[in-house]
C-alpha cells in the first residue's frame, strides 16, 4: 500500500457511478436521398437540371428529410444557382441567411443555409453552402436577393464567414470593435456565476447538464 | 373649499425639506429608456386607462434627458447599449433618479449571458431594483409610490451631506453579499 | 477670360465675388437656381435619431444625411438589443428554449413559441399526433396574440405621428387582451404557453364564455378607433403616398406581411401553407393596393376582425372538443405537469403528484426524465414558419439528436422588414420617416435577438 486512505466516502476519477459516463452515441444526420423524392421536388430537381446543366457539378447532394428539400451547393456556384432559382424557377423571395458552425467536420466546418420560397409555386427549397474555418469565404448574394445585406452581416458578425461581393460587411449585432464570433461553437456562452448570501449557482455553461 | 381654509389664521407651517420633498414628488417626469419587453408593462402603465399614471402627475415621459427626473430602465441592456445608457443618465439633471425594471435591468435576468449587462447598477447608480419578468404594471406602481416616499423625504444642504457620508462608510464598512451567509462553514455550496 | 467676357452678365445665373456666389435671378429661371444650388453640397447635416427616442419603435438607431426637411439618406443601426438568445438556447433543453423564444418579439410571444413548437414537431416527427384541442388553442391564442400586438402596433404608430387618443383606445382594448392570457395562461406576456407538444395546460372553466364576452366587447370598442382615424383628414395628409414599397422592392427585399399585402398580393402564410388547422377556419386575407403607410394602417384595422371571426370559430370548436387532451399523447414527450390551483398557488395537482409516487413507476420515472434531462430529437434540420403579426416568423433548427438544440436561427420579419426603411424614406421628408417606420411595426427585440 503506497497511499493513506481517508474515509470512506469520496469521488474518484470523475465521479460518475452511474455507467453511462461510457456511452456512445452515433448521430445519424439524414444523408443524402435517392430519386423519387416526393411531393413537387422531383419536378423542381427536374426543372433546376434543365435550367441549369451544370447541375451535377454544381449540387453535391439532394437531401429530402421531414418534408423539406435541401441542395447542397458548392459556393463557387452559389451565385449562379441563386440566379438560375430565381429567374428560371421563380423562386422570388430569399428568406434570409442561417448560420451553423459544426468544428468537428474538417474542411467544411461553417455552413451558410438559404431558405427560398416561390410565391407563385407556393414552394420552398433550401441551399446549403458550406465553407472552412480557416478560408471563410462565400461568394454574397446580395446582387440576386436584396434582402441578404442585413442578413450576411448578421452571418459574419456571429460566424465570421466572410461574404465575398457584399457592399459593406460589417458587424451589426455585436458592437463594432468586438472581438470574436459569438455562436460559434469555440465562443464561451460567457455567462458568470450568481452569488447569493454564502452561496453560488453556476453560470448555464458549467451546470451539470445532460448531452 | 381647500386646505387653505383649515389653516388656523391662514399659515402653514412646514420644513424646506417637506415642501421640496412634496414638491418633487409629485410631479417626476420619466425619461423614455424603454428597451424590450418591460418597456410594453411600462407604456400600459402609462397609457392604457387601467393603471393610470397621471395619478401621479408622469405621464408626461419625458423624450429629452435634460428635463427629465426619473429613468425607468426597463428592459434588458446589451453590451451596445450600456455606453448610450450611461450617456443618457449623464446628461440629466440633478436631481435624479434610477429604477432598474424588472430582472434583466437588475441583475441580467435569465440572460447570462455575453450579450447583457448583468445588472445596469454596473453602469448607472439605482434607486429602487424592480424584479419581474415583466413586472406587472401595478408592481411598477408599487415601486414608483416606494420612490415617492424616498424622494418625500430626501434631506438637504448639511443634512444631505451628512447622510452620503453615513451611507458611504456604511457600505465601505459592508460585507460583500456573498460573505453574508450564516452556512456552518465558508464554501459549503460553492 | 478675354475682357468682354469678365465684364458683368445680366443674364448670367451666378457669378463669384468676395462674399462667395451670387445667384442672379431674373424673373422664370427658379427651378434652374433652385437645381444649382442643390447640386452644392453644403446643406447636407448629418443626424442621429439614436436609439433612445421616443419615435423610433424601441432601439432602433436611424443616422439621416438631411438637405433641410428631405432625407437623402437613411442608414438604420440594429444591434442595441441583442440578447443572444439563439446561443442560449444551446445550453438549454428543448423545452426550456420556449421560455427564451418567447422573450424574442416580445409583442408576440405566442407566434415566438409556435414556430419553435412546429418546428421541433417537425423533427420529432408528431406534427400529426398533436391533439386537436392543442391546436384549436393555440390557434385561438395566436389570433389574441394578432389583436393586442395591432393594437400596440396601433397605438404607438398613432402617437408616434402625433395622435395621442388611439393610444389610450388602443392599451385599453390590450389590457382585456391581456385580461385573457392571464386567466388562460398565468403570465400577461411571455407566457411560455406553447411547448412541444401542444399547450401547457388546459383552459379553465367557464373560459369559453368569458371569451365570447371579450369578443362581443372587443368588436364595439374597435369602433372607437375606427372613427377616430379612418377617412381622418390630417391623419390620411399624414399617412397616404407616404412610406411608398411597391412588389418588386418587397420580393427583393424578402419582406412578408401587412407591408406586402399592402401592395396588392394576398400572401398569407395561414392560407397558403397552413399549420395547427388553420385550413378549417374560414377567414379573409386583407390586402390593399395603395403601397402606402395608410393602405397598412387599414391592413391592420381590417385583420383585427379577421382575427375575430377566427376567435369565434374557434370557441365553438373549443366547446365541441371539451374534455380532450391538450398534450400528445406519447408519454416520452409530453410534458408530464397536470397543474390545478391549490392552496399555495398553481403547482401540480395533488391527483398527479398521487399517481406518480403512489401507483404508476412509469409516471414517476416519465416525470423525473422529461423534467431533468427533457426528451432526445432525432437528427436533422427543420424550418417551421407562422404568419405573425409582423410577416413571416420562421424558427430554423437543427438538432444532433441530443436533448438540447444543437443551433437554432429564427427568421424574425422585423429584420427583413426594416432593411425597407432606406427605400421607403429616402426622398422624403424627415417627419415621414417616423410614419414608415411605425408603418413596418418593427420590434426590436426580434431585430436583434
Amino acid at each position: 500500500m503506497s497511499e493513506a486512505q481517508e474515509g470512506m466516502f469520496g469521488v474518484s476519477g470523475t465521479g460518475d457511478t452511474s455507467g453511462y459516463g461510457g456511452l456512445v452515441r452515433t448521430v445519424a444526420n439524414p444523408g443524402s436521398t435517392e430519386r423519387p423524392y416526393g411531393g413537387y421536388f422531383d419536378q423542381l430537381a427536374d426543372d433546376l437540371e434543365r435550367a441549369y446543366p451544370d447541375f451535377a457539378d454544381a449540387i453535391t447532394k439532394v437531401v429530402v428529410d421531414r418534408g423539406e428539400l435541401t441542395l447542397h451547393v458548392k459556393k463557387e456556384r452559389l451565385v449562379e444557382v441563386a440566379k438560375v432559382l430565381r429567374d428560371k424557377l421563380l423562386f422570388e423571395m430569399c428568406m434570409g441567411v442561417s448560420g451553423v458552425h459544426y468544428p468537428e467536420r474538417t474542411g467544411c466546418e461553417l455552413v451558410a443555409l438559404y431558405p427560398l420560397l416561390s410565391m407563385t409555386k407556393n414552394q420552398r427549397v433550401r441551399l446549403e453552402v458550406c465553407t472552412s474555418e480557416v478560408d471563410p469565404h462565400i461568394p454574397s448574394l446580395v446582387e440576386v436577393y436584396g434582402g441578404n445585406n442585413w442578413h450576411e452581416r448578421e452571418t459574419f458578425d456571429m460566424f465570421g464567414i466572410i461574404f465575398d461581393g457584399h457592399p459593406g460587411l460589417t458587424r451589426i449585432l455585436m458592437p463594432d470593435d468586438w472581438d470574436g464570433h459569438p455562436q460559434r461553437k469555440d465562443y464561451p456562452l460567457g455567462g458568470i456565476a450568481v452569488e447569493y448570501k454564502g452561496a453560488t449557482t453556476p453560470a448555464p455553461q458549467n451546470r451539470r447538464s445532460y448531452k | 373649499m381647500g386646505l387653505e381654509d383649515k389653516l388656523p389664521s391662514g399659515v402653514l407651517l412646514s420644513t424646506v425639506e417637506g415642501l421640496a420633498g412634496y414638491m418633487r414628488k409629485s410631479s417626476v417626469w420619466p425619461a423614455t429608456f424603454g428597451l424590450a419587453c418591460c418597456a410594453i408593462e411600462m407604456m400600459a402603465l402609462g397609457s392604457s386607462p387601467k393603471h393610470d399614471i397621471s395619478r401621479f402627475g408622469m405621464e408626461r415621459f419625458s423624450a429629452s434627458p435634460r428635463q427629465a427626473d426619473l429613468m425607468i430602465v426597463a428592459g434588458r441592456v446589451s453590451q451596445k447599449m450600456a455606453p448610450v445608457l450611461r450617456q443618457i443618465y449623464d446628461q440629466m439633471t440633478a436631481p435624479k433618479w434610477v429604477i432598474s425594471m424588472g430582472a434583466c435591468a437588475s441583475s441580467g435576468g435569465m440572460f447570462n449571458n455575453y450579450a447583457i449587462v448583468q445588472g445596469v447598477d454596473h453602469v448607472v447608480p439605482v434607486d429602487i431594483y424592480l424584479p419581474g419578468c415583466p413586472p406587472r404594471p401595478e408592481q411598477l406602481m408599487d415601486a414608483i409610490i416606494k420612490l415617492h416616499e424616498v424622494i418625500g423625504d430626501t434631506k438637504l444642504g448639511p443634512n444631505r451631506e451628512a447622510v452620503i457620508k453615513a451611507v458611504e462608510e456604511a457600505a465601505l464598512k459592508a460585507k460583500p453579499t456573498i460573505q453574508l451567509g450564516n452556512l456552518p462553514h465558508e464554501g459549503m455550496f460553492a | 477670360m478675354t475682357q468682354q467676357e469678365a465684364r458683368f452678365d445680366p443674364y448670367a445665373a451666378t457669378r463669384e465675388t468676395t462674399e462667395g456666389t451670387v445667384y442672379s435671378v431674373t424673373g422664370g429661371d427658379w427651378d434652374s437656381l433652385v437645381s444649382e444650388i442643390g447640386e452644392a453640397k453644403e446643406e447636407r447635416i448629418i443626424v442621429n435619431m439614436g436609439p433612445q427616442h421616443p419615435s423610433t419603435h424601441g432601439v432602433l438607431r436611424l443616422v439621416l444625411e438631411l438637405e433641410g426637411e428631405t432625407v437623402t439618406e437613411v442608414r438604420p443601426g440594429i444591434g442595441y438589443l441583442h440578447t443572444g438568445i439563439e446561443k442560449n438556447m444551446e445550453y438549454r433543453s428543448w423545452t426550456q428554449g420556449t421560455t427564451f423564444a418567447t422573450r424574442m418579439d416580445y409583442l408576440s410571444p405566442i407566434f415566438n413559441e409556435t414556430a419553435y413548437c412546429l418546428a421541433i414537431e417537425k423533427l420529432l416527427g408528431i406534427t400529426n399526433d398533436i391533439p386537436e384541442r392543442a391546436s384549436i388553442i393555440r390557434v385561438l391564442m395566436m389570433e389574441l396574440n394578432r389583436i393586442s400586438s395591432h393594437m400596440v402596433a396601433l397605438g404607438t404608430g398613432a402617437l408616434e405621428l402625433g395622435a395621442m387618443g388611439p393610444m389610450f383606445f388602443a392599451f385599453r382594448e390590450r389590457e382585456a387582451v391581456l385580461d385573457t392570457f392571464e386567466a388562460i395562461t398565468g403570465l400577461r406576456m411571455n407566457m411560455a404557453y406553447v411547448r412541444p407538444g401542444g399547450v401547457q395546460q388546459d383552459l379553465p372553466e367557464g373560459m369559453t364564455v368569458r371569451l365570447r364576452e371579450l369578443v362581443k366587447e372587443l368588436r364595439k370598442n374597435f369602433k372607437d378607433n375606427e372613427r377616430l382615424l379612418v377617412g381622418n383628414t390630417i391623419w390620411m395628409k399624414r399617412t397616404e403616398g407616404i412610406g411608398y414599397l411597391d412588389l418588386a422592392g418587397c420580393t427583393t427585399l424578402g419582406i412578408t406581411g401587412p407591408v406586402l399585402r399592402s401592395t396588392g398580393l394576398p400572401w398569407d402564410l395561414r392560407k397558403m401553407q397552413p399549420y395547427c388547422g388553420y385550413e378549417n377556419y374560414e377567414f379573409d386575407v386583407i390586402t390593399a393596393d395603395t403601397c402606402d403607410v395608410y393602405g397598412r394602417f387599414l391592413i391592420r384595422m381590417a385583420e383585427l376582425e379577421q382575427s375575430l371571426r377566427i376567435i369565434e370559430q374557434a370557441i365553438d370548436k373549443l366547446d365541441a372538443t371539451h374534455g380532450q387532451p391538450v398534450m400528445v399523447a406519447d408519454k416520452k414527450i409530453a410534458w408530464p405537469a397536470q397543474l390545478a390551483l391549490g392552496a399555495d398557488g398553481l403547482g401540480n395537482s395533488l391527483d398527479h403528484i398521487r399517481e406518480i409516487m403512489g401507483s404508476s413507476m412509469e409516471s414517476l420515472i416519465h416525470h423525473f426524465k422529461l423534467v431533468t434531462e427533457g426528451f432526445r430529437v432525432p437528427a436533422g434540420q427543420a424550418y417551421a414558419a407562422v404568419e405573425s403579426p409582423r410577416g413571416e416568423l420562421a424558427a430554423h433548427i437543427v438538432s444532433d439528436g441530443g436533448t438540447k438544440p444543437y443551433r437554432v436561427h429564427f427568421r424574425e420579419p422585423s429584420f427583413n422588414n426594416l432593411q425597407s426603411t432606406s427605400a421607403m424614406s429616402e426622398g422624403g421628408m424627415v417627419a415621414d420617416i417616423i410614419g414608415a417606420v411605425a408603418s413596418i411595426d418593427p420590434v426590436m427585440g426580434g431585430v436583434d435577438r
